[in-house]
């Protein structure tokens, strides 16, 4: 077996274990409650943390200009998916804008 | 099962599928994109396609084939592998609850489910005040649907390979599904000031390594929430 099937195998089981940990701990084991009240940020913050680093930075730096393409249709995006709570809508939108602003400029 | 229950279960199943769907358009691209740079980066078709069931998540999928890329150790590939999944370990307890009492194949069945995507449709209806016995076929139904779409996206870029013409910036996609994840998430002020915090500390940790800013701006964000929900 070449070394990329043991990685790839290694991280496999891994990430699987990590989604599984507590879901399979739930029957032994309560998280205190300040957990479980926490628990409903974890879509919000987790999603947030890892979409704005995607609009915001070029080559690792901070990008607030209007020469950032994916910063401006990223905020049209945001601004369709608040008005609309759609995706099919805040995707599309989103990439014509993206398409439509490098044309553009 | 009785019928009634089969019924129930069956329209839960395709609730979760058809949730997922609009998502779909934004995972499709990025799946391409993963079989192009995957192929380039020296993997065979078999290997390229093998990952995104095996490994099944799409951000640590791109980091290893870009640690191929650059000849990285074997057990530095693994550890980041297994670091940029750890948000997972959040996604586990935040469904855990719903999915109480469950045979083990179930909850094996469910854990290789639950991707980025799968979860954020999921939860939604999982934390829906309806009472539903059968809100785990919820999950089963979105988890297949992004399944499906995961690997024949992989396929359908490793036959295109270079054809994906890599001016059009599909990588785009990525951010924008997530955009339309998180943004109609965020219900009242607590969590909004979630989102915030969590945005600013995943730039301003961007220098750590593994991507463990996305831990650091997941704890500060929920902590900030927690915080304002407390007053």
């Amino acid at each position: 077996m070449n070394t990329f099937w043991f990685v790839m195998l290694a991280v496999g089981l891994l990430t699987f274990l990590t989604r599984l940990s507590f879901i399979l701990l739930q029957d032994k084991w309560q998280p205190p409650s300040i957990v479980t009240r926490g628990l409903r940020f974890v879509p919000v913050a987790v999603l947030t943390a890892i979409f704005v680093p995607e609009i915001l930075l070029v080559e690792n730096n901070i990008a607030l200009s209007f020469s950032n393409m994916r910063l401006l249709a990223g905020l049209i995006a945001i601004l369709v998916a608040y008005k609309t709570k759609s995706a099919l809508w805040t995707i599309s939108i989103g990439m014509g804008a993206f398409w439509l602003l490098t044309w553009l400029f | 099962m009785a019928k009634k229950d089969r019924t129930l279960a069956r329209k839960e199943f395709w609730m979760g599928v058809r949730g997922e769907l609009p998502i779909l358009l934004g995972v499709t691209p990025f799946g391409m994109i993963y079989g192009v740079l995957a192929l380039s980066a020296g993997l065979t078709p078999l290997e390229s396609q093998a990952m995104s069931s095996v490994v099944f998540a799409g951000s640590s999928q791109f980091m290893l084939v870009q640690l191929v890329n650059l000849g990285t150790p074997v057990l530095i590939m693994i550890a980041t592998g297994f670091v940029i999944n750890l948000r997972h370990a959040l996604y586990s307890l935040s469904v855990a609850p719903y999915l109480k009492g469950l045979s083990p194949l179930w909850k094996v069945l469910l854990s290789y489910l639950l991707t980025d995507e799968a979860y954020a449709v999921t939860i939604m209806r999982l934390q829906h005040q309806e009472q539903s016995e059968y809100k785990h076929w919820f999950l089963l139904g979105s988890g297949i649907a992004l399944w499906s779409c995961w690997q024949l996206s992989t396929a359908a870029g490793i036959f295109l390979g270079a054809q994906v013409p890599p001016g059009w910036g599909l990588d785009f996609t990525l951010a924008l599904t997530f955009i339309a994840l998180a943004v109609p998430a965020i219900s009242d002020t607590p969590a909004l000031l979630a989102a915030i915090v969590a945005g600013i500390t995943s730039i301003l940790t961007r220098g750590l390594p593994y991507k463990l800013n996305l831990i650091a701006a997941a704890i500060a964000g929920i902590t900030v929430g927690l915080w304002r929900d407390q007053k």
